[in-house]
C-alpha cells in the first residue's frame, strides 16, 4: 500500500505539540534548567540561600581543600572499582553457569535476582544486622570456636567501605546475570557446534569468543553499575550513615549534607557539578558510540 | 536508570521459530528497544526449548556446575533467611547471638510491634503509616508517569513534530544526571509554586524522574507497530487523541504491564526523593523504616527492625515473585534505580 505522505493540517500538529508539553517542560526546565542553575550557583558565594554574585572557581578550590570531600572521592573510587568488578564477575559467572542447561533454571534465576527487587535501604539494613559486631556473623564465628576471628568491618574505619561492597554486590549481581543471560541466549548455536568440531574447550570459547560477543550487554551492565556507584546514597545512609566517623562518606551523601544540614549551597553545587561531569565523561561517549553504531548499521 | 537496552532473553529464540518477534530497532536515537513481547512468543519459546534439553550425564563438570550454583544460591538466600528468623525471635533469643539458628519460641509479636507501635522519631505508631503513605505516593505517580510516557511515546513515534527528537535526546541524557544535581533547584521551583513538601509535589517529582525510561519504553513499543495502522486510522479521520485512546491504548497492555511493574517497584523503593520532597505526613515507607532503625534511641529491637524491613520489602518482592519474566523485561528496557 503506497499511501502518499499524509498532509498534516497545522491544527493537528498543534495538538501533538500540546501533548508533548509535559516532556518539553521536563527536558528544558527539570533537566537542562536545573543543571544550568546548579552550575551558576557553583560559581557564586551562596551559603544558606542561593545568591547570584560571581566568585569564579572559589567554591571548587574550597571543595578540593575539603578533607571530607577528598575522603568521599577516595571512598567512591575504591568502592566503585571493587563493586563494579565484583558484580560483573559474579554476574557473568552466574549467567554462564545457569546457561549450562541446568535443572530448576527458573528458580535459580529468581533466587539470584530477588535482591534487586528490594530497596537499597532494606539491603543496607539487612547487612547492617548480619555484620553486627556483637550479635552478627562475628559472634557466630566466635561460638564456632574461632575465638580470635574478627569480622567487625562495619565498625572499623579502614574496612567499612568493603561492607558496602558486599551488600551492594549481593543486591546487583542478579541484574548483571539477567542482562548477560539475555545476551548469551542471543548467541548463535552454530558457534558451539563449530567449537565442538574444532575441539576447543568450553571455557576457551567463553573467554575468547562469547565474552567479546557480549560486548553490548556488558557495556549496558557497566553503565548501569557506574550510575549506581555515582548515585550511591540510600545504602550508605541505611547501613553506616557514612560512619564510623566519616569513614564511609560518599559524594552523593556529602552533597545532601551540605545542601540540607550544613546549609552550604554553593559548595554542594560545585560538588554536584563534579559528580555530573564524571557521569557524562563516562556515560555520554558510550551512549553516542552506540547510537552511531546503530544508526550506521541501519542505513547501510 | 538507563536507556541502553538489550534484547530480553526469549526474543531471539522465539523469532528463530518464526514467531513475530517484538524486538524492535529504534528509529531515531539508536537505542535498542526491549521487546515487550507477545505472550505468544513466550509460549513458542517454551515449546521450542524443551525438546532441545538433553539429559546430561553426571560428570564431575556437571557436579561442579551445580556445586557452584547451589553455593551461590545459598549466599543469595542467606540474608532473607536471617531476616526472617530474626524477625520471629524474642529479644532474649537474639541476645544469645545465634544468628543463623531457627527461633526456639517463634513469635509474631515483633511483626505486630513493627506494624503498630515501633517508634519513628517521636511517634510510636509503627510503620503502617509509612505503608499507606507509600501507597498514596505510588498509585498516582505510577498512573501519571505511565500516562505521560505513553502520550510521549505515541507522539514521538507517529506524529513526530519538529524539534521533538531533540527534546527526546535531552530527556534521555537526563536519565544519566545524578539526582543531587537537580534536587536543590527542584526544591526551590516546587516551593515557588507551593507544591514543595506535599503529596502532589512528590507525585510530580516521581513523574519527572520516571519520564525518560517511561517515554523510551512506550516510544520503542509504538515504533514496533506498523505505520500503516496509524495511516489507516488517519484516513478514517481519527484525530490525535482519538487514535491514542481508541487504537493505541488498547494495544498497549503488555508494555503497560512492564511499565507498571517498573514504576511500582522503583517508586516504592525510592528513598532520596521521598526524604526530600514529601512532607512529614507523607513520608514513604523506606524513609520511615530508616527512621525506625537508625534514629531511635534506647535498646535496639533487632527483631522488630527486621520485621519492619520485611514489611517494607513485601510489596516489591511480591510483585517480583508474581511477575517473574515481566520484571526481567523491565530491567532489560532500562532498569529503574534511583
Amino acid at each position: 500500500m503506497t499511501t502518499p505522505a499524509i498532509a498534516r493540517p497545522r491544527r493537528l500538529q498543534l495538538v501533538a505539540y500540546f501533548a508533548l508539553l509535559p516532556m518539553a517542560a521536563t527536558a528544558l526546565f527539570a533537566y537542562l534548567g536545573t543543571i544550568f542553575w546548579s552550575a551558576r550557583i557553583s560559581f557564586s558565594g551562596s551559603r544558606t540561600f542561593p545568591s547570584y554574585d560571581f566568585v569564579g572557581l572559589a567554591q571548587y578550590v574550597r571543595l578540593f581543600d575539603n578533607e571530607r570531600w577528598l575522603l568521599s572521592l577516595q571512598n567512591v573510587f575504591v568502592y566503585g572499582a571493587l563493586f563494579i568488578v565484583a558484580t560483573l564477575v559474579i554476574g557473568f559467572l552466574l549467567a554462564v553457569f545457569i546457561d549450562q542447561k541446568v535443572m530448576a533454571e527458573g528458580m535459580l534465576r529468581t533466587v539470584f535476582l530477588y535482591p534487586y527487587a528490594m530497596s537499597f535501604v532494606a539491603t543496607g539494613l539487612i547487612w547492617q544486622w548480619i555484620l553486627n559486631p556483637e550479635l552478627g556473623i562475628q559472634n557466630v564465628l566466635h561460638k564456632l570456636g574461632f575465638a580470635g576471628a574478627r569480622f567487625d568491618w562495619i565498625v572499623d574505619q579502614d574496612m567499612v567501605i568493603y561492607t558496602l561492597v558486599i551488600a551492594t554486590v549481593w543486591q546487583a549481581s542478579g541484574l548483571v546475570m539477567a542482562l548477560l543471560l539475555s545476551g548469551l541466549r542471543g548467541i548463535d548455536e552454530e558457534i558451539w557446534k563449530a567449537a565442538r568440531i574444532d575441539g576447543i574447550p568450553r571455557w576457551r570459547v567463553y573467554v575468547s569468543i562469547v565474552l567479546p560477543m557480549l560486548g553490548p550487554s556488558l557495556s549496558t551492565a557497566f553503565v548501569l553499575l557506574f550510575v549506581m556507584v555515582v548515585k550511591a546514597y540510600d545504602a550508605v545512609v541505611a547501613m553506616t550513615q557514612g560512619g564510623p566517623g566519616t569513614a564511609s562518606e560518599v559524594p552523593a551523601k556529602f552533597i545532601m549534607d551540605y545542601l540540607f544540614n550544613r546549609a552550604n549551597v554553593g559548595l554542594a553545587s560545585a560538588a554536584s557539578m563534579v559528580l555530573l561531569a564524571t557521569v557524562l565523561a563516562i556515560a555520554a561517549p558510550l551512549y553516542f558510540v552506540r547510537s552511531r553504531a546503530a544508526r550506521s548499521g541501519r542505513e547501510s | 536508570m538507563l536507556p541502553l537496552t538489550e534484547e530480553t532473553d526469549e526474543a531471539p529464540r522465539a523469532s528463530a521459530d518464526g514467531v513475530r518477534s517484538a524486538a524492535v530497532s529504534d528509529t531515531a536515537n539508536g537505542v535498542r528497544a526491549a521487546p515487550v513481547g507477545t505472550p505468544l512468543a513466550v509460549s513458542a519459546l517454551r515449546s521450542a526449548r524443551s525438546p532441545a534439553r538433553r539429559s546430561l550425564a553426571w560428570t564431575p563438570a556437571r557436579l561442579g556446575v551445580y556445586g557452584f550454583l547451589l553455593t551461590a544460591a545459598l549466599f543469595f538466600l542467606l540474608p532473607l533467611y536471617v531476616m526472617l528468623v530474626t524477625s520471629l525471635k524474642p529479644m532474649e533469643e537474639i541476645h544469645l547471638g545465634t544468628l543463623f539458628a531457627l527461633p526456639l519460641h517463634a513469635t509474631f509479636e515483633p511483626w505486630r510491634q513493627a506494624w503498630q507501635s515501633a517508634c519513628t522519631g517521636l511517634e510510636c505508631n509503627g510503620i503502617r503509616a509509612g505503608f499507606w503513605n507509600s501507597v498514596a505516593i505510588v498509585v498516582p505517580s505510577t498512573v501519571l508517569s505511565i500516562l505521560v510516557g505513553a502520550v510521549n511515546g505515541y507522539a514521538l513515534s507517529f506524529w513526530r513534530p519538529r524539534g521533538a527528537g531533540l527534546l527526546f535526546g535531552i530527556l534521555m541524557l537526563g536519565a544519566f544526571i545524578p539526582a543531587q544535581v537537580m534536587i536543590y533547584p527542584l526544591v526551590r521551583a516546587l516551593a515557588f509554586i507551593h507544591l514543595f513538601s506535599s503529596l502532589p509535589g512528590i507525585v510530580l517529582i516521581h513523574t519527572v524522574f520516571g519520564m525518560p525510561v517511561m517515554t523510551l519504553l512506550f516510544r520503542n513499543y509504538y515504533a514496533s507497530l506498523p505505520m500503516e495502522l496509524f495511516k489507516a486510522a488517519r484516513i478514517d479521520g481519527g484525530g490525535f487523541w482519538r487514535i491514542f485512546v481508541e487504537l493505541m491504548l488498547p494495544m498497549s497492555t503488555p508494555v503497560i504491564v512492564v511499565a507498571a511493574i517498573m514504576q511500582i517497584t522503583g517508586i516504592w523503593n525510592d528513598f532520596l526523593l521521598g526524604l526530600v520532597f514529601a512532607d512529614a505526613d507523607h513520608l514513604p515507607m523506606t524513609v520511615q523504616l530508616n527512621n525506625i532503625i537508625n534514629t531511635t534511641t534506647g535498646e535496639r529491637l533487632y527483631n522488630v527492625n527486621m520485621a519492619a524491613t520485611i514489611l517494607t520489602s513485601m510489596v516489591p518482592l511480591t510483585l517480583y515473585f508474581i511477575s517473574g519474566r515481566w520484571f526481567v523485561r523491565g530491567i532489560a528496557s532500562g532498569a529503574v534505580k534511583g
